[in-house]
């Protein structure tokens, strides 16, 4: 609970803000690049001291902020983290370094705006994980779709404006309706505060839970996406750029299965605990639909797209579950998934910036013309694919396992998709890095193999699936204490659903 | 009390009218070959607007007092003189080298201006239904003039025709309107209204036709759909410094005016009009917002949107509280800044004599002007109401009145338009930032002049008002004061 510096929270959430006013100002690409690239790793570093102040025992909010923000309306500037938000907040500072290095490196046309609108996407990421107002958290969750809508529309490849516009319209008509009901959420409360909330569930008749709970579960599933919401993903995946995809992949994504666990669930515990089985439901066909259009993909972004629909289908499934390991497990996987899913879109990248192309069929028998890019991209799929020992595994056994005492059923049709995963992912890399070569492009003089920084850039990612992989108790004890405190509230769901 | 003569009740509109009466005395010490002093007039109407708005200021820690029964200052109308001030001032900015261009005559202009001003801010004061009237013939005898300025162009004559014929139609279903009540409830002053309506003996013969023409005749002023079929086109035709002031000022005064007959004169009837003022709120998102979507003029566009946004307005209202009231004033403060702001941009990418834009002069401008195009990405952003901007806590709290006044469906609809009229505030994004500049793209732009100041300044206070709504939100909370007292 000692914060080290005061207002640590607003610093994290401002410092890239602030950046993105430096690289605005600065003239010359070269100090803009360098300006963004220090912003983040600054506040990366500064974000560490999060982990190393963290108090493992603690289950409530740290370095908590408290602000008067609109006292008319009891809107409060409420900061502060718990073992749910905090890895998603080090996810965030962690991941965008590196594909500012990338941007860096590869995006060649008006690298200013561009940079800037990425600092100011971190700005607002953060302050969504961190934001205990539900105002407050509406306000940096809606605002994280404007530099996005302008990443993926001014940079972005193709069909960008189509797919810029559909992923703007598609998340605001979602959030429209969840605003409706954070404000009858404060008329029949009277409170916006989420520590404050749960205590207050029993103001709100079973009829107004079950109303706001679908609009929030429905603002939320857009955003994950949940199957059949799933529309928008491929298309904003596949036309954006690289760095655009790690983050939205990495990180956006979260905010949708965070926001059911952070508020969607606390707040309307007893119709979560009706719907539980439908959003689980949905959950287990997005795994298994999104690993069967996975598997045929021609191109290898849109196949990593669907592996996400996939993936994010997990998390969900562990946060139903409603017990320690299934909630532990998808916060978690939630961390996997931003680093395998993020290495994943940085390794087709790198393949697309020398090839200018990503459909499977140009590609075969690279493993003879460029092996380390194979070893990395091996690494990657199988981290990504749950290969016991790397990070994916742990999170989705733990999600499984706690699935399965909930309902042994669910749990079994998930594991199908552990198979299908495995399937897709080698189906890809065999088509890419083995056999002959047959495309004279994909010769050893004609493409060149990864360089020292480009190794640099995916190193900690590739680390980091060995950490979780084989310390999950680094993080799962700093994890385990707020969610079980998150079940602690909800004890009436306990016994109704428990076995 | 009703009886006591507070002039500070009506200073406000006395200096206004003072700097219009001194405005046109000016003008006449010049002549054509010589104007004298006539580049000034704008900077002394200015001043003008800048005196009011301290007085106005000042008022605010002076407790509320009546004028004979006919006017009040209470915080409500101080609040609206607020955001027409500010309509005044923005318009006053965007016109000073728009004018001279398309008429002469640029002290009748100002004096015009400032005149209609006047009888706005009045609109919020009035607690009398001929006061309102009066008001509401001062300000719009000086629109009808002001939208027919251009006198070269013929669309510009169409507007005033049009807007004079149809306005003088709904000011006669106001007044009729007023009669009725007046034989109803036998005063014409809201708290006698309020008082003679609350007992059982009231004639609802009278009282409910009443009700529903003053509707009408307000309907017309805020653009209400179906009373809206003269906005396009007289948003279109009217000189764009004219169609933002007017987008602002008439919609704020009408509907100041509007909820005080409401809430303090006929509270009692709320379940009645309540419902028509809701499935008119929808009718007017509805149709406001998809009809949008099909312009390609900017400025058709936009008196589209403005459509819209009395509906999200009227969607504060229906419940018929005092929060209401606050957040339906709050809203129009927010829509002064947005509204005029995007219409200065409008001014901006006009060719010249044309009076109007379309969309694909604004083609990649983000290449070419890109202060120019933030600045209009800033406003089409806040229209559609996204977090941090002005216009999303003008939502909020509007649709806030509406779920505390059990009204949550209502505010559903309303957001789930606000996410229609997102396609086409997104659209104008679209070809700034995502597409090539063209061969209709603009290609010159004066570097400073005051359209740009008031530009900028529109701009700036959209994004402040978003970050810090509670520095605003203090004039506009707990207005509504009855005369009772």
């Amino acid at each position: 609970m000692a914060s080290p510096i005061p207002y640590l929270l607003s610093l994290i959430t401002f410092l890239p803000l602030i950046g993105a006013l430096i690289v605005m100002a600065l003239a010359g690409d070269g100090p803009k690049k360098r300006a963004a690239f220090i912003t983040t790793l600054v506040t990366f570093v500064v974000s560490l001291l999060l982990w190393f102040n963290w108090d493992n025992g603690q289950a409530n909010m740290q370095f908590v902020e408290d602000l008067r923000w609109l006292p008319e309306f009891n809107l409060r500037y409420h900061l502060g983290v718990d073992g749910i938000s905090l890895f998603l907040v080090l996810l965030t500072t962690f991941l965008m370094p590196i594909t500012i290095y990338f941007s860096n490196k590869y995006v060649t046309d008006s690298i200013g705006p561009y940079l800037a609108l990425m600092l100011v996407l971190e700005s607002a990421m953060i302050g969504a994980f961190i934001a205990l107002d539900l105002v407050l958290f509406f306000v940096f969750f809606e605002f994280t779709l404007l530099p996005m809508y302008f990443l993926i529309g001014r940079w972005g490849s193709g069909n960008r404006v189509y797919a810029a516009t559909k992923f703007f319209l598609y998340t605001f008509a979602g959030s429209a309706v969840m605003l409706v009901a954070i404000l009858a959420v404060y008329f029949a409360t009277g409170s916006f505060d989420i520590t404050e909330l749960p205590a207050l569930a029993a103001k709100m008749s079973p009829t107004f839970q079950t109303w706001g709970f679908i609009a929030f579960a429905l603002a939320f599933a857009i955003k994950i996406p949940l199957f059949p919401f799933h529309t928008w993903l491929p298309d904003a995946h596949v036309q954006a750029p690289t760095a655009g995809s790690i983050i939205l992949a990495g990180v956006l994504l979260k905010l949708g299965t965070y926001g059911y666990l952070r508020f969607a669930l606390p707040i309307f515990p007893e119709a979560a605990a009706h719907y539980g089985p439908v959003i689980a439901i949905l959950a287990i066909i997005g795994i298994i639909y999104g690993a069967l259009v996975a598997l045929v993909q021609k191109d290898v972004k849109s196949l990593v797209a669907y592996s996400s629909v996939a993936h994010l289908g997990y998390v969900m499934l562990g946060v139903v579950a409603m017990n320690p390991q299934g909630i532990s497990g998808a916060v978690l996987q939630m961390v996997n998934h931003g680093i395998s899913t993020g290495a994943l879109f940085l390794m087709v990248g790198l393949l697309y910036e020398r090839r200018h192309t990503r459909l499977l069929a140009e590609f075969g028998g690279l493993w003879k013309s460029v092996p380390i890019f194979c070893g990395f991209f091996l690494v990657v799929a199988m981290s990504s694919a749950g290969l016991p020992g790397l990070n994916g595994f742990v999170g989705e056994f733990t999600i499984l396992l706690g699935m399965y005492k909930h309902e042994p059923v669910f749990a079994i049709l998930a594991a199908i998709g552990v198979i299908l995963a495995a399937w897709y992912l080698l189906t890809a890399f065999r088509k890419i890095a083995q056999g002959p070569i047959t495309n004279p492009a994909n010769e050893a003089n004609r493409l060149s193999d990864l360089k020292f920084d480009e190794i640099a850039m995916l190193l900690p990612l590739v680390l980091l699936f060995f950490i979780i992989g084989l310390f999950p108790n680094l993080f799962l004890d700093k994890i385990n204490p707020s969610v079980q405190a998150l079940i602690n509230q909800q004890p009436a769901i306990v016994m109704k659903v428990g076995r | 009390m009703s009886a006591n003569l507070n002039v500070s009740v009506i200073l406000p509109e006395l200096i206004l009218v003072g700097f219009a009466m001194l405005i046109m005395i000016l003008d006449m010490v010049g002549t054509d070959e010589r104007p004298i002093g006539r580049t000034f007039l704008p900077w002394l109407a200015l001043i003008g607007v800048a005196v009011t708005g301290i007085v106005c200021l000042q008022q605010y820690s002076q407790p509320a007092a009546s004028f004979q029964g006919g006017a009040i200052s209470d915080h409500f109308a101080l609040g609206l003189r607020l955001i027409i001030l500010v309509a005044t001032a923005l318009g006053i900015l965007l016109s000073v080298s728009y004018i001279p261009r398309i008429n002469k005559q640029v002290g009748e202009y100002y004096a015009l201006l400032l005149l209609c001003a006047a009888g706005m801010t009045m609109m919020g004061a009035a607690t009398d239904l001929m006061v309102v009237f009066m008001a509401l013939e001062i300000l719009s005898l000086a629109l009808y003039i002001l939208c027919g300025l251009n006198r070269e162009n013929p669309r510009s004559s169409e507007a005033s025709m049009k807007y004079f014929l149809l306005g003088a139609f709904a000011s006669a279903f106001f007044v009729y309107g007023a009669a009725l009540i007046y034989g109803a409830a036998g005063s014409t002053q809201y708290d006698a209204i309020a008082k003679a309506l609350a007992g059982s003996n009231t004639n609802p013969a009278l009282l409910y036709p009443g009700i529903a023409l003053l509707l009408v005749g307000f309907g017309f002023k805020v653009s209400l759909v179906p009373f809206h079929m003269w906005t396009p086109d007289v948003y279109q035709g009217a000189p764009t410094p004219v169609t933002a002031f007017m987008s602002v000022g008439t919609k704020a005064a009408g509907f100041a005016a509007f909820i005080r007959v409401l809430v303090i004169a006929l509270p009692a009837q709320q379940p009645s009009w309540g419902w028509a003022l809701a499935i008119m709120a929808i009718l007017t998102m509805t149709l406001g917002n998809l009809a949008a979507l099909r312009q390609s003029s900017l400025k058709r566009m936009l008196a589209y949107s403005s459509i819209a946004h009395a509906g999200y307005v009227l969607v504060g209202i229906v419940a018929g509280t005092s929060e209401g009231a606050d957040a339906a004033l709050f809203y129009l403060f927010t829509y002064a800044f947005m509204n005029i702001g995007a219409f200065a941009v409008v001014i901006m990418l006009e060719k010249a004599n044309e009076g109007d834009a379309l969309q694909n002069r604004a083609a990649g401008i983000g290449q070419r002007w890109p202060w120019l195009a933030l600045a209009m990405a800033i406003f089409m952003f806040s229209l559609s109401g996204v977090p941090p901007l002005a216009g999303f806590f003008g939502k909020l709290f509007v649709f806030k009145a509406a779920v505390d006044g059990g009204w949550a469906w209502l505010a559903v609809i309303g957001m789930l338009n606000s996410a229609i009229g997102a396609y086409y505030y997104l659209r104008v994004t679209v070809s700034m930032y995502f597409e090539k500049p063209g061969a209709e793209t603009l290609s010159q732009r004066s570097t400073w002049s005051p359209l740009s100041v008031g530009l900028a300044v529109a701009a700036i206070f959209t994004v402040l008002i978003g970050i810090l709504p509670g520095m605003w939100t203090a004039l506009f909370t707990g207005g509504l004061t009855g005369l009772g007292g």
